[in-house]
């Protein structure tokens, strides 16, 4: 009895390592900052980690999920109908508000979006920067040699303003700790399917933020193994979040730009005693199933951008792997209710959540979709449509 | 045993009491004001000078300020209420029922009595009841004042701005053209009946009846109105803007 006391709080201590892992973050970053070592910050996952970490540098993912003060202080430059996303990044950086912007030796964009392009363009003004052009269309036949020289030109760009060589060898090393990372997102998702499920969507939130803010990888992987090994346990014995005989309703949520609006989203669906069993978007479940070729005969560099080309992020067109995601991520988690959430002015995920919905009709799984930003104004009616979702999931149960 | 429904909108609160047979024994309906907890309460003291005691009753919260009724035993939505509602009201098994609110417009799709579907406005008061209020206001004349000119409009005008503040706007730079106020006063009416119309295009509503339920109920030319853009005759009742207390009552009916 004694040791599943233990275990529990072990379980806890853990989560509380992984919530707490931006905070900690910046201390590590002042002082490796200070120590000389090279920071990257960047906004998305098209800032290929792999890479990154095989020039013996740190990526952190920069400020860009609050409103006050950075959204403000941005709009004294940037249109006020612009994504909340692309507002609170340029403004937490004008305002010296994100530390590790602050610390930052070169800030990596990628060009997801208009909106971005053009705020990088103004930031290039305030901070060192390296914007990765992508490709509209992810079809290899038309695009990935085009990638993959980008994604040359990016490695050799590091080399160059670092002084360092990103060897074959470092990248195979990297590619390994970062698929790695990804099978242990994979089967923390694969917790969701379990009916209760043995880890909430907050948890699982909170750590895949943590990839970008635990630095020291080989103690987030073993945290992370020891996490997983310790959910299941306490799952087998009744001891996970939900009681056994509790049936919550299984909620997959779909969407981008969720980072800001935790609280008045996921927080909430939760609060309200559903259960967020799986996410669907950039950081669904195929891109944590699916690795980087790590075969000896693969080209690490071609391996990376052929891996990269597949992020069903909106901005890709046709984004068909999202449609395909979606569909079996609906089947296999055996979800109830889709919420799909975007943030004010993504023009891409906005548009095609219309898709989203049209593949959960089909499927027979009803959906609400959100539109919000990071101000505090619609909470309540936020929380009065997730309410009345959850409502009418469990009245046609 | 009594059971009742407060609705806490945000313009209006609204109480029914359903008795044990489950007929409608009480219904009144004040304006929210500045403290909807003091509000509720005063229709829970008219309800005991009536012989109510809320010892004796289940009461369920509904609205946007069903959060602080203090007395309440249980909350739950506006959208699952107005879809509970609306069927015991309109004694209906497939429908959809319009709620246009203080500051929420809801499309709600019924059938066997549960919410099948439903569509809400984001935080902006386009298309709502506030938008009709505002417009009305700036006219100079009360809302059912605004709907009687509205159907004398001879020339009709179109209010294009969707947004409350820019239709204010739009309005006043109308007067200033020398409108007359019939044909603005249509437009205001058209706008919000076009509204509406966009939002049902979002739900892919599979027939049945339309019915409007809210404070906007006992206008007949928004019926019309609504009728003639929907394509279809959109009904009502007159007891209609209890809909979603009658619903909240309805679900206490169930409580164990």
């Amino acid at each position: 009895m004694e040791s599943l006391k233990d275990r529990t709080q072990e379980l806890q201590d853990i989560m509380d390592e992984f919530a707490g892992a931006k905070k900690n973050a910046s201390i590590f970053v002042k002082e490796a900052a200070e120590k000389g070592d090279i920071v990257i910050g960047s906004f998305c996952q098209y800032a290929p980690m792999e890479i990154i970490n095989a020039g013996g540098m740190y990526n952190v993912l920069l400020c860009g999920f609050n409103y006050d003060p950075p959204i403000p202080l941005a709009e004294t430059e940037l249109p006020a109908n612009l994504c909340p996303l692309i507002k609170s990044s340029y403004g937490n950086i004008l305002g010296k508000t994100c530390p590790f912007a602050f610390y930052s030796d070169l800030i990596v964009g990628e060009t997801t979006c208009d909106g971005k392009k053009k705020m990088y363009e103004m930031l290039s003004e305030l901070k060192q920067m390296h914007v990765i052009h992508l490709p509209n269309i992810p079809d290899r036949e038309r695009s990935l040699e085009s990638w993959k020289e980008e994604l040359i030109r990016f490695k050799e760009a590091l080399e160059e303003r670092f002084g360092v060589k990103i060897t074959d060898e470092k990248l195979r090393e990297s590619i390994h700790i970062l698929n790695q990372e990804r099978s242990q997102m994979a089967q923390l998702y694969e917790l969701g399917k379990l009916d209760p499920p043995a880890a909430t969507g907050l948890q699982m939130r909170s750590v895949l933020t943590a990839e970008y803010f635990m630095l020291d990888k080989k103690n987030k992987l073993e945290k992370t193994e020891r996490m997983l090994n310790l959910m299941r346990e306490q799952w087998e014995t009744g001891k996970g979040p939900y009681k056994p005989d509790q049936h919550p309703l299984r909620i997959l949520v779909s969407g981008a730009g969720i980072d800001g609006v935790v609280d008045k989203t996921l927080g909430v669906i939760e609060e309200l005693g559903a259960a967020i069993v799986c996410y669907e978007g950039c950081c669904g479940i195929m891109n944590m199933r699916r690795p980087v070729d790590e075969s000896p005969e693969a080209d690490p560099m071609t391996a990376i951008a052929d891996k990269y080309l597949e992020v069903p992020c909106a901005v890709m067109s046709p984004n068909t792997r999202r449609f395909e995601q979606l569909r079996s991520t609906l089947a296999e988690w055996k979800v109830d209710g889709v919420i799909s959430i975007t943030v004010h002015a993504c023009t891409p995920f906005d548009v095609e959540s219309k898709k989203i919905e049209d593949i959960c009709a089909e499927e027979g799984v009803p959906f609400l979709h959100v539109r919000t930003d990071y101000s505090p104004g619609d909470e309540g009616q936020l929380r009065t449509r997730i309410e009345a979702f959850l409502e009418m999931l469990e009245n046609n149960r | 045993m009594r059971y009742i429904g407060f609705d806490v909108g945000s313009t209006c609160t609204k109480a029914v009491v359903l008795d044990e047979q489950g007929s409608l024994v009480f219904s009144k309906v004040v304006p929210t004001g500045w403290n909807c907890i003091e509000t509720a309460e005063g229709l829970l003291s008219e309800l005991e000078a009536q012989n109510i005691h809320k010892k004796d009753a289940r009461i369920v919260a509904t609205g946007y300020g069903r959060v602080s009724i203090p007395f309440a035993h249980k909350t739950v939505t506006e959208i699952s209420c107005h879809g509970r509602g609306a069927a015991w009201l309109f004694k209906s098994d497939a429908f959809t029922v319009i709620d246009i609110g203080g500051q929420d417009t809801k499309i709600i799709e019924v059938k066997d009595g549960r919410v099948q579907n439903f569509i809400m406005n984001d935080k902006c008061s386009a298309g709502t009841g506030r938008f009709l209020d505002i417009m009305a206001g700036t006219l100079g004349v009360r809302l059912d004042e605004l709907c009687e000119l509205a159907r004398q409009s001879e020339n009709h005008v179109s209010i294009s701005s969707m947004c409350t503040v820019f239709a204010e706007s739009e309005v006043v730079s109308l007067i200033g053209r020398g409108t007359n106020k019939e044909d603005i006063a249509y437009g205001i009416v058209e706008s919000i009946a076009s509204k509406v119309w966009g939002q049902l295009g979002r739900l892919s509503v599979n027939g049945g009846d339309f019915y409007l339920s809210g404070g906007l109920c006992e206008l007949p030319f928004i019926l019309e109105m609504l009728s003639e853009k929907i394509g279809t005759s959109v009904k009502s009742a007159p007891l209609a803007r209890y809909a979603g207390a009658i619903g909240a009552a309805l679900y206490a009916q169930n409580m164990k």
